[in-house]
């Protein structure tokens, strides 16, 4: 494998365009990542309204899921109000030029899933596994480009191993079939040059074979700021939510990211005005609350914990009348994957016991 | 004594040797292989097993057959091998997700298939969550059981990783046929922190909102006794009760949450869930034993 790049010098280096027309390619994950924020509890009007403005800003990818993909709908994640594929087949419908994507992780979603999701319309597969279990996924990136859909490989808590391990990783996406994989900072806990570390990194591995993205969340407050440095590392695909809307303290805004993208001349091909507007006048009302930086989301991104367990740990401190910000130390002390929501439960249980006379 | 091979020379192999080594009333003779220089096959010959890296034919070859063969190779190599057991006789105990024969957990269904000629042993995460679930089915009707089974990376081999949608489908398919639930979901999550955790599971069932709490939490304290006699590391928290929610999909919930220390035999304790497959193995193996007519 390459060795990365000191970061010095990719800021010299020549710099590829996703094509043409867009120096990068954005996806919009509101209505996947938003879904931990609702509980799971969108409805078809939040579907389409999201989607009809997104697409007519000129967001190029619209990402539709329950927010643990595929099969999410669940006692461990939460049940979902309206099934996910009439969801993705109300966002095909509506879109006019936005592709519509999916989301999908092994171990909780499988092939019939995927296959599932192509019928109901969706075009590009993303596949989601925990940043050093990689070789979980090639049976599915296999049959989805079989199927003849766009892959797209997540590697989640990328912050919790070197650039050089995921770059590994990233190799066994892209041999699988996918082709781009993203570094994806689940934990909202990246810091700047540990982002454009990370993306370098895969970029130096992959090359020519695939692209290389990031996902950015805001624990720290820094996803639009990440996101440049991972642009000007290579990343040439860029996640985010319109009005953060995602788990733990949002995802990296699009209407941000869009803005600061055009004063710095990356062309995003959305419109800045009117994603600005979609994001206060269609997104916002969608949402049960703003995604905050608040005592719960910025422990997630300071202890390095799983967004999506910010919803569950903030009802779980309810149900057991224990401290949240407790249970999400402890969370990331046993070093939690993403999908073991259940272990937060075994965690409140434990605190329960302890504060208990 | 009975007499005994074991297929496949891998870890589950080994640490199977271990624990047949160790039975009163299973004596571990021949351990086949495919790679002369594997581990297991050594270890085998220095426990005294004929050991022989050709395969099933040179076992079938011998004048002297086994009466229970334990099978730990593949699924793929096993569908080929079944049929050469049933025609020699061999009673087969499948520790692949072949799935050929009826599935089995000793703590659920053991007594419904001890006529079949092979049994399937689901998977590791069957073994530690079905008991539970075929308990509180006993109970109360369930019309929903969802399982989530956690292992340490260092414990999940290629042969999970490739196939983990058949883990899945398995064990959701076991939660149904053995547990008795109506509709059964698995979900598998591999963590690679270190020191390895040790495999957790988490049952989640579906019951009516007026159930008896003390009748089901009842029948779980004694279902985990039950495991523990074969799977001494197996342990749970007291279950937990919510009522029906939005997030809970309107149902009413009880959550059962395990865990697993291996034995440590072949395996580091964390590998529960290798553990639970190899001791689940040697119950059927024993009570299968004690049915068939003692080899002189």
């Amino acid at each position: 494998m390459a060795q990365p790049q000191p970061f010095s010098d990719i800021l010299t280096r020549e710099m590829t365009p996703y094509d043409e027309t867009w120096d990068v390619r954005v996806t919009d994950s509101s209505l996947r990542d938003g879904s931990h924020a609702k509980r799971h509890q969108f409805t078809m009007d939040h579907v389409v309204d999201i989607v009809a403005a997104l697409d007519e800003a000129g967001v190029p990818v619209i990402e539709v899921t329950h927010g643990d993909g595929l099969g999410g709908s669940s006692f461990n994640y939460g049940f979902s109000k309206t099934p996910e594929l009439e969801l993705i087949a109300a966002a095909v419908k509506t879109a006019k030029t936005a592709k519509i994507a999916f989301l999908m992780l092994p171990g909780l979603g499988t092939k019939d899933d995927i296959r599932a999701a192509q019928d109901a319309g969706g075009q590009i597969c993303r596949i989601a596994t925990h940043c050093t279990e990689a070789d979980v996924s090639v049976q599915h990136f296999g049959l989805a480009r079989e199927l003849g859909l766009e892959t797209v490989g997540f590697l989640m808590m990328s912050h919790s191993t070197s650039p050089e391990n995921l770059a590994r990783q990233a190799r066994i996406m892209a041999d699988a079939g996918c082709q781009c994989v993203y570094v994806v900072d689940s934990a909202g806990a990246l810091i700047m040059e540990q982002t454009s570390d990370r993306v370098a990194a895969l970029v130096a591995e992959l090359g020519e074979d695939a692209q290389v993205g990031f996902h950015g969340h805001e624990n720290l407050g820094l996803g639009v700021a990440n996101s440049v440095l991972a642009y000007r590392a290579g990343a040439r695909q860029m996640d985010g939510s319109t009005r953060r809307f995602g788990a733990g303290a949002g995802n990296t805004p699009v209407e941000g990211f869009v803005a600061v993208a055009e004063k710095l001349g990356i062309r995003t091909g959305i419109d800045v005005r009117k994603i600005i507007d979609a994001a206060e006048d269609v997104v916002r009302p969608a949402m049960d609350g703003e995604c905050l930086l608040d005592r719960l989301s910025l422990t997630m991104g300071y202890a390095g914990v799983y967004s999506s367990f910010l919803k569950h740990a903030d009802r779980l401190s309810q149900r057991y009348q224990v401290s949240g910000a407790e249970l999400l130390i402890r969370a990331g002390e046993r070093k939690l994957v993403g999908g073991q929501e259940d272990q937060l439960i075994d965690i409140a249980i434990e605190l329960a016991a302890e504060s208990s006379p | 004594m009975v007499t005994a091979a074991i297929v496949g020379s891998g870890n589950i192999g080994t640490d199977l040797l271990a624990k047949l080594l160790r039975s009163s009333s299973i004596e571990p003779r021949w351990m086949i292989g495919v790679d002369p220089d594997s581990e297991g096959l050594q270890r085998a010959r220095d426990a005294g097993l004929e050991a022989s890296a050709d395969g099933v034919d040179w076992l079938l070859a011998q004048s002297e057959k086994p009466d229970l063969v334990f099978e730990a190779t593949s699924a793929y190599v096993y569908r080929e091998n079944s049929p050469k057991y049933a025609e020699a006789g061999i009673r087969a105990i499948d520790l692949t997700p072949a799935a050929i024969g009826p599935y089995v957990v000793p703590a659920a269904n053991l007594d419904e298939h001890l006529d079949q000629p092979d049994l399937n042993l689901v998977t590791c995460g069957g073994q530690a969550t079905i008991p539970i679930v075929h308990a509180i089915a006993s109970v109360v009707p369930v019309s929903y059981a969802e399982i989530v089974s956690s292992v340490s990376s260092k414990s999940a081999g290629p042969g999970t990783r490739n196939n983990i949608d058949e883990f899945t489908r398995t064990t959701s398919r076991g939660l149904e046929v053995v547990g008795g639930a109506e509709r059964g979901k698995a979900i598998i999550i591999l963590n690679p922190a270190d020191p390895p955790p040790l495999m957790r599971n988490t049952v989640f069932c579906a019951i009516p909102e007026d159930a008896d709490q003390e009748a089901i939490a009842r029948a779980i304290t004694s279902r985990v006794a039950e495991v523990a006699q074969y799977v001494p590391g197996y342990r749970s928290r007291e279950p937990q009760f919510d009522p029906p929610s939005d997030v809970n999909g309107g149902m009413a919930r009880v959550a059962v949450f395990l865990e697993v220390e291996g034995a440590g035999d072949y395996f580091p304790t964390y590998a529960g869930n290798l553990d639970i497959m190899t001791a689940a193995a040697v119950r059927v193996g024993e009570v299968l034993a004690s049915r068939l007519p003692a080899a002189v």
